[in-house]
């Protein structure tokens, strides 16, 4: 079932009584060739790579609520590609390039808006960073713009530009990046996959993982054991438990971001904005409403809700960076679990355990990297060889030391990123 | 949040600065796997955990038994 714009004038005239499900509701198998752990952004994109770049269909994405419930419907849907360090780098730029692709590929309106990211920078020393920034990314083959203060006025009038403590001296303009619709992407990349024959099982929590030898032989769920040769876990901010069935301790701490939605307001805010002088990014919805968050809690939690003073916290940024803010209700609120590394950088690697593959520690920058982890993982776990652009992202890097991707330069230790 | 500091009594989230998974056996030596343990891996429990806090306004390390899912404080002591 393709979608196409004779398709929807037909279903409009005929009173939309064609719509089918996307997706199957399989029962699950005794046995596949790979079962992946997590039917989320990232483990729904792993299913469909496998299926369209190596010709692996006797796949199985195991999730325990519904298609994307999980941080993919809990974010504030930045797309982006604006590292720094080798590794980020181009990891970040080859996903740019597969969201560009994506409605494309998936048949799926993304709702993919490159609107632009801007980096605002408030100092002579963070204009030298910015730039830095820019050169690093257009090595890369992406794009940077270094914008003084006269464009960033032109561009977002409603600012506080000339702020006592934090006046705005430029941003650096990433146009390729912007916004895509979230729950669709995790939705494009289901009916993808599932259309490529791939069993999409829902509500169906692992709770054994099965090793003999060293060897991962399948998964105990709650409907039945499910035999596997492989076995990928891509499960967010329940990565250390599901690798605990695994008898595997991660480098990982979970903890909560919050996220806000304002009430719909018309038209004001056209690019992705992120404040220099505090954790702050805002952008507009298609729907109206201006979507921003701020830092972590910074404590360990699962609640999936944070507390007031996170809240708090980014209402201040939000009113110093944009006055006029204060005149807009907040609609909601909500939080995602995300998996902290010490280093703030992701893991896509062995996991030790022959067969058993990682995808995990994603922190708080996961939706962007959606397609490209999805890609690099179907990579690994089809070849069991590393995607170059991923090969970076190791397991055994706090161990050894060796190729620790700290963007932030704070320092490879938990609850500093 | 309100965490009860063993000598102020419960007080707000914002006066205290959040450590990580009270691990209070700390290596010794060079480098080894307990030091990797140490410092990068981490049981991350969904549930009870101890965790330590640091109270700004006393100076105290505080060990904080917590459930990581609903937040709820099950108790608090000075860490020794």
């Amino acid at each position: 079932m393709g979608f196409s714009a004779f398709r929807i004038l037909k279903e409009g005239l005929t009173g939309n009584t064609g719509w089918r499900p996307h997706w199957r509701d399989p029962e699950p198998r005794a046995d596949y060739d790979i079962v992946i752990i997590g039917g989320g952004g990232h483990g729904l994109a792993t299913a469909f790579y496998l299926a369209k770049e190596h010709g692996l269909t006797n796949v199985a994405v195991l999730e325990k609520g519904y298609l994307g419930g999980g941080n993919v419907g809990r974010n504030t849907t930045i797309v982006r590609a604006n590292y720094c360090l080798p590794g980020n780098s181009q990891f970040y730029s080859h996903s740019l390039k597969l969201w560009e692709g994506m409605e494309q590929e998936l048949n799926f309106n993304t709702m993919m808006s490159q609107r632009g990211v801007i980096n605002l920078f408030h100092s002579d020393g963070q204009r030298d960073h910015a730039a830095r920034r820019g050169n690093a990314m257009a090595i890369q083959g992406d794009d940077a713009i270094l914008l003084d203060r006269t464009q960033i006025r032109e561009r977002l009038p409603f600012l506080d530009h000339d702020n006592g403590r934090f006046p705005i001296y430029g941003g650096l303009y990433h146009p390729r990046g912007g916004t895509a619709r979230h729950d669709a992407v995790a939705w494009g990349y289901a009916r993808a996959a599932d259309s490529r024959g791939v069993d999409l099982i829902q509500n169906c929590e692992v709770t054994g993982i099965d090793i003999e030898n060293g060897r991962v032989t399948g998964v105990q769920t709650t409907r039945g054991a499910i035999r596997a040769r492989k076995v990928g876990i891509v499960v967010a901010g329940r990565s250390s438990q599901v690798a605990a069935m695994a008898g595997m301790r991660l480098p990982i701490e979970s903890h909560v971001l919050q996220a806000f939605v304002t009430e719909g307001l018309k038209p004001c805010l056209d690019h992705v904005v992120t404040f220099g002088m505090g954790h702050f990014y805002i952008s507009q919805s298609d729907k109206g409403g201006l979507v921003f968050g701020g830092d972590l809690d910074f404590y360990a939690s699962y609640a999936a809700r944070g507390n007031l003073p996170g809240a708090e916290h980014v209402m201040e940024a939000a009113c110093t960076l944009m006055p006029s803010i204060t005149k807009a209700r907040v609609l909601r609120s909500w939080g995602g679990i995300m998996d902290m590394t010490p280093d703030g950088s992701p893991i896509i690697d062995h996991s030790g355990i022959e067969g058993l593959y990682l995808n995990c520690g994603w922190c708080y920058g996961g939706f962007k990297a959606v397609p490209g982890s999805g890609f690099s993982f179907a990579h690994l776990i089809a070849t069991d060889s590393h995607h170059a652009p991923a090969a970076r992202f190791r397991l055994d890097r706090f161990t050894t030391g060796r190729g620790l991707m700290d963007e932030e330069g704070t320092g490879a230790q938990h609850n500093l990123h | 949040m309100r965490i009860p500091c063993p000598h102020c009594g419960p007080r707000d989230l914002r006066e205290f600065t959040y450590k990580g998974a009270a691990l209070m056996d700390r290596p010794t030596g060079d480098w080894s796997e307990a030091w990797d343990a140490y410092l990068h891996l981490r049981d991350n429990p969904a549930g009870r955990s101890e965790d330590l806090w640091y109270h700004g306004p006393c100076g105290t390390w505080v060990l904080v038994d917590r459930d990581t899912v609903n937040h709820a404080i099950h108790g608090a002591r000075a860490a020794q």
